[in-house]
């Protein structure tokens, strides 16, 4: 432990009204702190540099599953275990479920929150390109009031995020009706279970008469932020399924990654996997014959 | 010399239920769980093996739920209920998977193995019969250098069989 | 359900008559299951300092200033530099030449140069940050390549801390006699042990009693030998203690001593107890690793496989001070011929020196690296020459009665044949090899089978055990018991509980009759360190003598009978020690007669036994991610006598799985000396999704030389994975591969480079694999 715990100041306020007045009282001077396995991580290796904290983990408002006729709302204080148990995540949103189900052990799904993974916005964060495919917003609070954005437009560079200093996540809308769409989510990280992603890849299409109608591609791990393929997704909607799709969605899709060589992996080993992938995808599709 | 001063304004008040009995201690707010636990109350079975929350060694029962102690600033962890491995035997008589432990060979240096046990009486919890594949699953955050864990999947899987789960 | 043969096996009842062979519970794991075990870091004494390292932090250089943050109030620290050493400053091992504080010149990025302590372990992170320093910087060798070229001498006269030459035979006349000469060039990389427990020492100074340090660590006079020179002081004032140990792997073999000189030399300057305790970090970082190596084939062959002879050059990279890379060189030089008969060969290898911490022992100590080789090129042989590699192997392994390539005559009835049928009928060689062979050409998951045959010397190699000279004791006690006196150590092998078995079996008395003191040098007589496989063989036969001693003792006394019950034996220790006091036995090692080595031509008999292996390893590989699994382990092995059915079968998973890691997963990343990836979040080790299931098979042959016939097992497992894994993926993918770590990113550009260069030449040349 490189921490020193006099050194910082820990407050849990028991209502987000409470919480929020605090943000708004010195914007940006306290961090908020939810299940603490990202933070406490860096609090450990003596690299928290925010020494005021407010703990975030047991307010109950951030904590619902609201399920609506249109889409389901999920608290950003939720657990993976959270997510992982809710029957309807599991039955319409299974593939968040599975990310849940690939972010660490039980013990951490049990501590880390769905907020906590999209504030700390790496590039490897699993349910990232999840809530991306799934065309999720964001509904953002401050004392001041609330605001809802596309989740995609959220990340704005390199841990940088439209999150103001005086905001809490409150939670994470995703629309529902998604019965026509096959879905595909692969995670490749350095062992089965318990490891960082070196690549991540979440499609979904809709297909009618062998033709693709609608297709949603996110990546992780392949750039600063967790990423739409819109390039790629443009260059195969419409297409029919055939031969020629993966090598025309590959090079589009080498285009507009920007992987990187660093402690986890390559730049080369990311651009073939994640065009792997997609090729594992496409090739499931009703109708595919073609070799990967 | 070697007299610092230890700031001990900022100390709060936390109350928790450790093993069943109800303990007050001082601590900082950012004092890990894990420090409380080994260092405030002397439950030194709980390890540290990382302090990053990947091997498990400090895994606890918090609330009931399985999570890692040294990730717990103590704030959070006042007016929860936790289990450590040292509230597993009842009166010197081993808990049945403490015994499964013993039998299988499944703790060789015993560092890992608070956690470990733990964590497989968290899964038998949630599953009383676990397959080999959610045995996996469920010990996945615990590292074990020693055994090469299949000692540890025949001690959960005996526990299961004998139907002592739950 | 059942995922190991003999789990069933521990009896926690009563002993039978028999204990040799039965899985008693562990002796300590009452502890280790309930919590109650006490490790380094779990004790804390009245008024306690706890202490840490300012590293040096650059590769190689010349200090010029060591500076202190005007920020920190160093008035509350205790600050120790080499001028604080009070003896020696070096940590005495085989070469002095390490020392325990850097003096002036820098040889690698961890060096320790300064010591504080603070009674408030969370002031010491701050601390060092806040000491600087300076140096003038020196050109440095991050490499065995660039250490060989000499363009900077940076260790002795020739950056060589040791080398060997074995010959045998005339090797070269083969050549002009061969049908193939096959060469090949193979690496193995660094890696970390990983023991869960991090390194930790606590130091109390008396000036009376003089020093004692409790500690995690293997070798409890290893580091006795170490203080004494460093602290000044006699014998008799350097205690030293073993605490529970969380795991070693020979990883508490040599550095203990660093960490207890550090905290003795904090404790005598502060005069109170001084605990230093590492954080993962700092342990991934600083601490030993495997050595890496590189080793070089040329055989000569005839036509049907048969080897002629040979040339094998072994080099290992030894780091910054010379440490135990001489004895870790000469056991992977020893086991580098594999288990196969070379009429002549010759062996040259070399440790050489690097600008990294120094690499260490490790389960295994060289011999998985050469392994690694021999056990590739085997496949490489068999592929060009156009035999199976069963048939290759078969057709070259060593017999009774022929000799290694030291010229140790093989007198046990070994038939390795037999072992590698037997292997290959429990994994399904024959069929799997054809399925996948079927199914490879549609899948984009490709199967392959490999296999290693290998063999491990146990105990000390040579000469060794003779310098050991290792003594036993035993005590009768008040209560009727038995105590075993023996420094060797139990980090999780279950030294404790075999030696128990041991004493228990050779006294006729209960298992629970049985105790083992506390490894402590005031009270335990030096049995030798606890490595090399040596201790249930080398050990264990001394237990066993100081049984009969013990025995004996009472018998000639006539205090017991002839013959006896468990009861009376108890009655008659009890009876003895009230009338006449202290009850012991002492045994010291004796070398078997006829036993011959020479030191100097690398001749004779290395080791007192070799235990044998054959082990078959199935493999796929993901063409979508790369990724090489291991789907099908099986691991057959005679290692003379199963004394413990369920710890034989828990340290050869144990060290499969580790030796999985070795093969697939544990890449050490170095920059300017530096590892990297110091953390567990990116230093990956198998977890509990990464194993396949692994099918144990023990042979027994027996032993002569060891305890009730056993031979020396910890470290076996972890010579074979490697190359059966590796041999597997070629199988599957028909790309050579002759480098671990293998990772994903390694096999799609060697698959790359294999398309690219498919492309370049018309009329594809087969590559060898
Ligand atoms: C062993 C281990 C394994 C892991 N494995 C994975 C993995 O496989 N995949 C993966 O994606 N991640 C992984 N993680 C990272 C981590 O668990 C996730 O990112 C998790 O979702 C973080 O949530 P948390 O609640 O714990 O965040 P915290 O650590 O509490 O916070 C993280 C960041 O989010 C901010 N924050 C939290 N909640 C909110 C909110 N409601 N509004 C605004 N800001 C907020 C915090 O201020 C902080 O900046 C792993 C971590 C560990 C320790
Ligand atoms: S010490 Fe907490 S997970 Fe390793
Ligand atoms: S028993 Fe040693 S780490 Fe698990």
């Amino acid at each position: 432990m490189r921490a020193n715990p006099t050194e910082y100041e820990l407050v849990a306020p028991g209502t987000l009204q409470e919480a929020l007045a605090l943000h708004a009282s010195e914007p940006g001077s306290w961090l908020p702190i939810a299940g603490g396995t990202d933070l406490m991580v860096l609090y450990a290796a003596g690299r928290l540099q925010s020494r005021k904290l407010i703990s975030i983990a047991a307010l109950r408002e951030l904590r619902n599953i609201e399920v609506a006729s249109a889409e389901v709302r999920v608290g950003a204080g939720c657990t993976y275990t959270d997510l992982r148990q809710h029957p309807v995540i599991t039955k319409e949103f299974p593939l968040l479920a599975r990310a849940a189900a690939w972010t660490g052990g039980i013990a951490n799904q049990n501590r880390g929150t769905l907020g906590g993974n999209i504030a700390n916005a790496s590039p490897a964060g699993d349910s990232l390109p999840v809530l991306l495919a799934y065309d999720a917003d964001l509904i953002l609070v401050s004392a001041s009031g609330e605001r809802r954005i596309p989740y995609r437009t959220f990340h704005t560079g390199y841990k940088k995020t439209l999150l103001a200093p005086d905001e809490l996540i409150h939670s994470i809308c995703m629309p529902r009706n998604l019965s026509g769409y096959k879905c595909y989510a692969r995670k490749v990280g350095a062992r089965n279970a318990q490891a960082i992603s070196k690549v991540f890849l979440a499609a979904m299409v809709r297909i009618s008469n062998a033709t693709i109608k609608d297709i949603r591609l996110a990546a992780g791990s392949v750039g600063p932020v967790p990423i739409r393929l819109a390039g790629t997704e443009r260059a195969l909607a419409g297409q029919p399924i055939n031969d020629s799709l993966l090598e025309l969605a590959g090079k589009v899709m080498a285009e507009e990654i920007q992987p990187i060589d660093d402690i986890r992996s390559t730049a080369g080993y990311r651009t073939v996997v994640l065009r792997n992938l997609l090729g594992e995808f496409l090739q499931s599709l009703p109708g595919a014959r073609f070799a990967s | 010399m070697l007299n610092p001063r230890l700031p001990d304004g900022t100390r709060l008040e936390i109350s928790l239920t450790v093993n069943g009995a109800a303990r007050t201690i001082h601590a900082y707010p950012m004092t890990r769980l894990l420090d409380v636990l080994r260092e405030e109350l002397n439950l030194t079975g709980t390890k540290e093996g990382c302090g990053e929350g990947e091997c498990g060694s400090c895994s606890i029962l918090m609330d009931g739920f399985l999570v890692n102690s040294c990730l717990i600033p103590a704030l959070q962890a006042n007016g929860t209920s936790i289990v450590t491995i040292e509230g597993l035997a009842n009166d010197n008589r081993l808990h049945p998977l403490q015994k499964a432990f013993l039998e299988c060979g499944a703790a060789q240096c015993g560092i890992c193995t608070p956690g470990m046990i733990l964590a497989a009486l968290h899964l038998l919890d949630k599953i009383p019969q676990p397959s080999l594949d959610e045995i996996r699953e469920g010990l996945s955050g615990n590292l074990c250098r020693c055994t090469g864990y299949f000692q540890i999947f025949e001690a959960v899987a005996k526990l299961s069989r004998n139907g002592v789960a739950d | 359900m059942r995922f190991c043969a003999y789990c069933e096996g521990v009896k926690l009842t009563e002993s039978e008559e028999t204990i040799i062979g039965t899985s008693v519970p562990r002796k300590e794991g009452r502890d280790k299951v309930t919590g109650a075990a006490r490790y380094v870091d779990d004790i804390r004494l009245p008024g306690m300092l706890y202490g840490a390292t300012v590293r040096s932090k650059i590769a190689r250089g010349k200090i010029k200033r060591i500076s202190f943050s005007p920020e920190i109030d160093w008035n509350e620290y205790v600050i120790a530099t080499a001028k604080d050493v009070p003896g020696k400053n070096c940590i005495a091992l085989i070469l002095d030449d390490q020392p325990c504080l850097v003096d002036g010149v820098i040889n690698h990025p961890e060096e320790p140069v300064v010591l504080i302590a603070h009674p408030d372990k969370h002031a010491l992170a701050k601390a060092v940050e806040g000491v600087v320093i300076e140096s003038d910087p020196l050109p440095a060798i991050y490499s065995m390549e660039g250490s060989e070229k000499q363009s900077e001498i940076i260790w002795g006269t020739d950056n060589i801390f040791k080398s060997f030459l074995i010959e045998k035979g005339d090797v070269d006349r083969v050549w002009a006699e061969a049908d193939f000469i096959v060469e090949g060039e193979y690496f193995t990389g660094a890696q970390e042990h990983l023991y869960i427990e991090n390194n930790g020492m606590i130091a109390v100074f008396d000036s009376v009693a003089g020093v004692t340090v409790w500690g995690s660590l293997q070798c409890p006079f290893y580091v006795h030998k170490a203080l004494m020179a460093l602290c000044g002081l006699p014998e008799e004032k350097i205690r030293v203690v073993q605490l529970e140990t969380g795991g070693a792997f020979g990883g508490k073999e040599e550095y203990p001593s660093m960490i207890a000189g550090h905290a003795s030399i904090l404790a005598m300057k502060s005069g109170r107890p001084v605990k230093i305790v590492y954080d993962r970090l700092e342990d991934m970082v600083a601490t030993t690793k495997r050595h890496p190596s590189r080793t070089r084939h040329r055989t000569a062959l005839r036509k049907d496989g048969k080897i002629l002879g040979g040339e094998i050059d072994f080099t290992i990279d030894g780091g910054a001070y010379a440490t135990l890379s001489s004895v870790v060189l000469s056991r992977g030089t020893i086991h580098a011929g594999g288990p196969y008969l070379w009429p002549s060969v010759r062996i040259r290898s070399k440790a050489v020196a690097t600008n990294t911490p120094p690499h260490g022992a490790f389960r295994g100590f060289g011999a998985p690296q050469s392994l690694f080789a021999m056990e590739r090129h085997m496949d490489r042989i068999a592929k060009i020459v156009g035999l199976s590699p069963v048939e290759i192997r078969r057709r070259n392994f060593l017999q009774p009665g022929q000799t290694t390539t030291t010229e140790q005559v093989i007198r046990e009835p070994i038939n390795l044949s037999d072992l590698l049928d037997k292997s290959l009928a429990h994994a399904s060689y024959k069929a799997k090899k054809e399925n996948f062979a079927r199914e490879n050409k549609t899948s984009s998951i490709k199967k392959g089978m490999g296999i290693a045959a290998f063999l491990h010397g146990a105990g000390f190699t040579g000469s060794g055990e003779r310098y050991l000279d290792s003594v036993v004791g035993m005590e009768g006690t008040a209560d009727g018991s038995v105590r075993i006196l023996v420094s060797s150590t139990e980090f999780g092998q279950g030294t404790n509980t075999v030696l128990c078995q041991i004493a228990a079996e050779a006294l006729g008395i209960p298992y629970e009759s049985v105790t083992i003191a506390q490894a402590d040098t005031t009270i335990v007589p030096n049995s030798g360190p606890t490595v090399a496989s040596r201790t249930a063989m080398i050990v264990g036969n001394l237990v066993r003598s100081a049984a009969i001693g013990l025995k004996q003792t009472l018998q000639l006394d006539g205090t017991l009978k002839k013959t006896f019950k468990p009861a009376e034996f108890g009655a008659a220790c009890r009876k003895y020690v009230a009338e006449k006091g202290l009850l012991r036995s002492l045994a010291r090692y004796n070398s078997p007669e006829g036993v011959y080595w020479d030191d100097v031509t690398y001749k004779g008999e290395a080791y007192a036994a070799y235990a044998w292996a054959v082990y078959v390893a199935e493999v796929s590989v993901d063409l979508t991610t790369y990724a090489a699994k291991v789907e099908n382990f099986v691991a057959l092995q005679e290692i003379g006598k199963v004394l413990h059915p369920v710890l034989a079968e828990g340290q050869i998973i144990g060290g499969i799985a580790q030796a999985i890691g070795l093969a697939l997963y544990e890449k050490v990343l170095w920059q300017n000396g530096r590892m990297l990836n110091g953390q567990m979040t990116n230093y990956i080790m198998p977890a509990s999704c990464d194993l396949p299931p692994i099918r144990v098979v023990f042979e027994e042959i027996g032993n002569p030389h060891g305890a009730y016939g056993a031979k020396g097992i910890g470290e076996l497992p972890m010579d074979g994975p490697a190359p059966a894994i590796l041999n597997a993926i070629v199988d599957a993918l028909g790309v050579p591969f002759d480098s671990i770590p293998l990772l994903p990113e390694d096999i799609l550009e060697a698959i790359t480079r294999r398309v690219q260069s498919r492309q370049q030449i018309t009329s594809p040349q087969e590559s060898p694999c």
